[in-house]
């Protein structure tokens, strides 16, 4: 029996309780379902003097384009964000927890949260749920040891890199990295080397598509968000024309609902006068 | 419960397993052809895909069977060779028999038969097949992969089929509207629209993009276009 005085302790260790249950369901037709998994080309470098992320906006449900331009650079804190590739709603979900773990962090502290305290908050994260969390992550920043950059893997391990990719275009992006990557590069250079990344992943995964979105946090001041850095495809331009004419469209009912108006004055209340009491409760 | 010797729960031994051969890939590709009264057209991506990646940007997956019959095949791209290969050489025993080419009709009829021919393990293939009939007519046949042929004046097949078939049925088939009366379509109008409609198919299937390599059949011949599409 448990008590105040003898409290119930917890069993230590994973519960399976669920497992059978959820084996049973299976077993009886009714699968967990499908969530939407996102191709994806999302990449990070160290330049001379802070961090480049970089992502494409193209989101995916099977061979359909269900979004052509989304965001896949998540906001932590001032001096971190992080790329999310994956199941769409985990990267949302996990990186919005852990932003506001951080912002809670930064007001007991009154310091600057290092970005190696972000990489542990969503590695343990990740890792309690062992992979069912599907989120692939680029976390990047800038603290007082310096610039960073993790990678992150639904399982929970992570790399710390000077330049890492993810998603179904990483391949393509790593390419171009390890051909063009060094030490101290400049802005303008770091830049151009994370385009390209995400430029290769864009022509050549076909999970990946639309837009090129940069962020660069610079070891001094704040980070600057380019949303939308380079339109790296435009639609094609139509030559007909697609408007319906008036009356095109079939009326299948029709129904008049007639609204009765009536004008009513209203006069402005004047105010009564009332004696001073004692206020009431 | 238990299984394996009653030492385990039945969810916690792997069950047995079964390993199957898979002798079917999807390259992806989308076609479009529109008949009118004189001419056909019919379009086709040139992107050849596997998966996530691309093979090829510039495969062209129209065939001219002869000067009046086109065909357009995608979906798996080795039985689309095996197929048309098969095809011609048909063709050509007709040929040699009866000393005449085969008529668009002809050829529709027969590629059904080889479709069914090969019943309970298909080839893999959407085929959409245009030209002019025996009097000039523009003509469009499409299939399912075993065999099933229905004549039309406009068809989408492919990957993006689906979803560009409903924009064909109201701009052509003007379906689903009130106060339209029909007219023959011209051939610039067709070829307009077959354009437009695979600018929109780019924007939404990743299997379709790169170029549309376009054939254009008149009594006069076979005509070629080229146009770009996005490439992402």
């Amino acid at each position: 029996m448990a008590s105040i005085l003898v409290p119930e302790v917890p069993a230590p260790g994973f519960s399976f309780e669920n497992c059978q249950r959820n084996a049973f369901l299976a077993q009886k037709g009714f699968p967990a379902p499908k969530a939407t998994k996102t191709g994806t080309t999302i990449v990070g470098i160290i330049y001379a003097d802070g961090v480049i992320l970089g992502a494409d906006t193209r989101a995916t449900e099977n061979t359909v384009v269900s979004d052509k331009n989304c965001q896949k650079i998540h906001y932590l804190a001032g001096n971190m964000y992080c790329c999310g590739a994956g199941t769409a709603a985990d990267t949302e979900m996990t990186t919005q927890t852990v932003a506001s773990q951080l912002e809670l962090q930064r007001l007991h502290t009154g310091r600057t949260v290092p970005v190696e305290t972000a990489a542990t908050l969503l590695k343990r994260m990740l890792f309690r749920y062992q992979g069912y969390i599907g989120a692939a992550l680029v976390l990047g920043g800038v603290d007082r040891t310096g610039p960073h950059i993790y990678c992150i893997y639904p399982h929970g391990s992570v790399d710390k890199l000077p330049y890492a990719t993810m998603g179904s275009g990483s391949l393509a992006a790593m390419a171009v990295f390890e051909s063009g990557w060094k030490p101290n590069m400049s802005e303008e250079e770091g830049k151009k080397l994370v385009r390209d990344a995400i430029a290769a992943g864009i022509f050549n995964d076909l999970g990946s598509g639309s837009n090129v979105d940069l962020c660069v946090i610079r070891n001094t001041g704040p980070a600057q968000y380019l949303r939308t850095y380079e339109e790296a495809n435009v639609k094609g331009k139509k030559q007909g024309s697609y408007r319906y004419a008036l009356g095109t469209t079939a009326v299948l009912k029709q129904r008049v609902i007639p609204l009765e108006v009536t004008s009513v004055n209203i006069s402005s209340p004047q105010p009564m006068e009332v004696e001073p009491t004692h206020s009431r409760r | 419960m238990l299984s394996v010797n009653g030492n385990f729960p039945e969810y916690a031994v792997p069950g047995a397993k079964q390993v199957r051969f898979e002798p079917y890939a999807d390259n992806g590709g989308s076609i479009v052809a529109i008949a009118g009264d004189d001419y056909a057209v019919i379009g086709a991506d040139t992107r050849l895909s596997t998966g996530f990646s691309i093979y090829t940007r510039e495969q062209k997956k129209l065939f001219k069977l002869s000067e009046k019959t086109v065909l357009g095949a995608t979906g798996c791209w080795c039985d689309t060779l095996t197929l048309t290969r098969l095809l011609s050489a048909r063709m050509q025993m007709y040929e040699h028999e009866h000393n005449k080419s085969m008529s668009t009709p002809a050829v529709a009829q027969m590629l059904s038969t080889m479709l069914y021919y090969k019943r309970f393990f298909p080839y893999y293939v959407s085929n959409v097949l245009a030209g002019l009939d025996a009097d000039g007519k523009g003509c469009v046949y499409s299939y399912d992969p075993i065999g099933h042929c229905e004549r039309s004046n406009y068809r989408a097949g492919g990957s993006a089929g689906a979803q560009l078939q409903p924009l064909l049925d109201n701009q052509i088939g003007l379906k689903n509207m009130q106060n339209v009366t029909e007219a023959p379509l011209p051939r610039e109008k067709a070829l307009a629209l077959l354009k437009d409609v695979f600018i929109s198919a780019a924007e939404r299937d990743i299997y379709t993009g790169d170029c549309i390599y376009i054939l254009i059949i008149t009594a006069s011949g076979i005509q070629e276009e080229k146009f770009e599409l996005r490439k992402d």
